[in-house]
């Protein structure tokens, strides 16, 4: 049983492996990034515009209005690296419906890279924001005593973020090839659809995640509050 | 009976019972976080986005917990250390 598509391995030259989730990962980037070249070579402010750019204005506008709501009050300086990571686990669960193609998040070591990522670029923010002293004391709130929790719910979260995507991504491959080994014709496409979806909701999730993290450690604390309650509504 | 029977049948054992109590509790959590955002949609259907985007961002929260189990579950059955170590022992006998 395949657990993930680190095990198809392309190409192998002594300890160098070239596995599926190198590939595709290396395919997404490359079609994010000429993708956006392509179509921001031509940029036009008239009333006349590609569709393109409709399209990329479009996914622009609604992140940003996603971070505002968050709690994100200039979601430019923000957008460069939550953006990426959702149009990056987006892409990766829509080319699910091209056949061949194995998702990249379905494999841990790229969950984990993304989690990581997040972990850095947490407290990297915090700082930029607040300042070194600032950010740290942050840990000591309300007390000291919440020290040690604070630090353990940094490295706990960072697991989940993985662990999640990893588990939804892998499961929904799982479920078709179980399905296409019982009832071949026609579920496995109902279950594809519902893993589109899915796969959506994760990116959505991972996104809004990083963004609720990024806010708490640059917000103050009023910020902080209310986008919390926002949560708990 | 060897050990890689016993480590086959206890693996095979707990991964249902994780799946079987891993879920139970998020599918009843998921449910009652569904019923308290209809009733809050029927209440006031003008918030329906807010309520509609953080019913989501909970039950992703929620149902987290089911995957872990799914996750352990299918290290258990598919990737087992334990199964590794027996192999390992006997081929070094």
């Amino acid at each position: 049983m395949r657990l993930s598509p680190d095990e198809i391995i392309f190409w192998q030259m002594g300890f160098i492996k070239l596995n599926a989730t190198i590939v595709f990962t290396w395919l997404l980037m490359l079609l994010l990034v000429v993708g956006s070249l392509f179509i921001t070579r031509r940029l036009s402010k008239d009333l006349t515009r590609s569709r393109w750019q409709n399209l990329l204005e479009i996914i622009i506008t609604t992140i940003e209005q996603q971070l505002k709501e968050v709690g994100l009050h200039c979601p430019r300086d923000y957008i460069g690296f939550l953006g990426t990571l959702f149009l990056f686990i987006a892409l990766a669960s829509l080319g699910t419906i091209i056949p061949g193609f194995e998702p990249p998040t379905g494999s841990l070591s790229t969950t984990v890279a993304l989690a990581l990522s997040v972990f850095i670029a947490v407290p990297l923010y915090g700082i930029v924001q607040l300042g070194i002293v600032a950010y740290l004391k942050s840990y000591m709130q309300p007390t000291f005593i919440m020290l040690p929790f604070n630090l353990i719910g940094e490295i706990s979260r960072t697991i989940a973020l993985a662990v999640r995507l990893f588990g939804n991504m892998m499961s929904g491959a799982l479920i078709i090839a179980i399905l296409l080994a019982i009832t071949p014709l026609l579920f496995p496409i109902v279950m594809t659809l519902l893993g589109l979806l899915t796969g959506m909701v994760q990116a959505y999730i991972f996104f809004i995640l990083a963004a609720v993290y990024i806010a708490a450690a640059t917000g103050s604390n009023k910020r902080q509050s209310k986008q919390s309650s926002n949560l708990k509504q | 009976m060897d050990s890689m029977t016993y480590i086959a049948i206890i693996s095979i054992i707990i991964a249902g019972v994780t799946t079987a109590f891993g879920t139970m509790g998020p599918a009843l959590a998921e449910g009652r976080a569904v019923a308290a955002a209809m009733a809050s949609l029927a209440q006031q259907p003008d918030a329906s986005s807010t309520i509609t985007r953080t019913l989501f961002v909970g039950l992703a929260m929620i149902e987290s917990t089911a995957i872990y189990c799914f996750v352990v579950s299918m290290i258990v059955l598919f990737a087992n250390p334990f199964w590794n170590f027996a192999i390992n022992q006997i081929a070094g006998k």
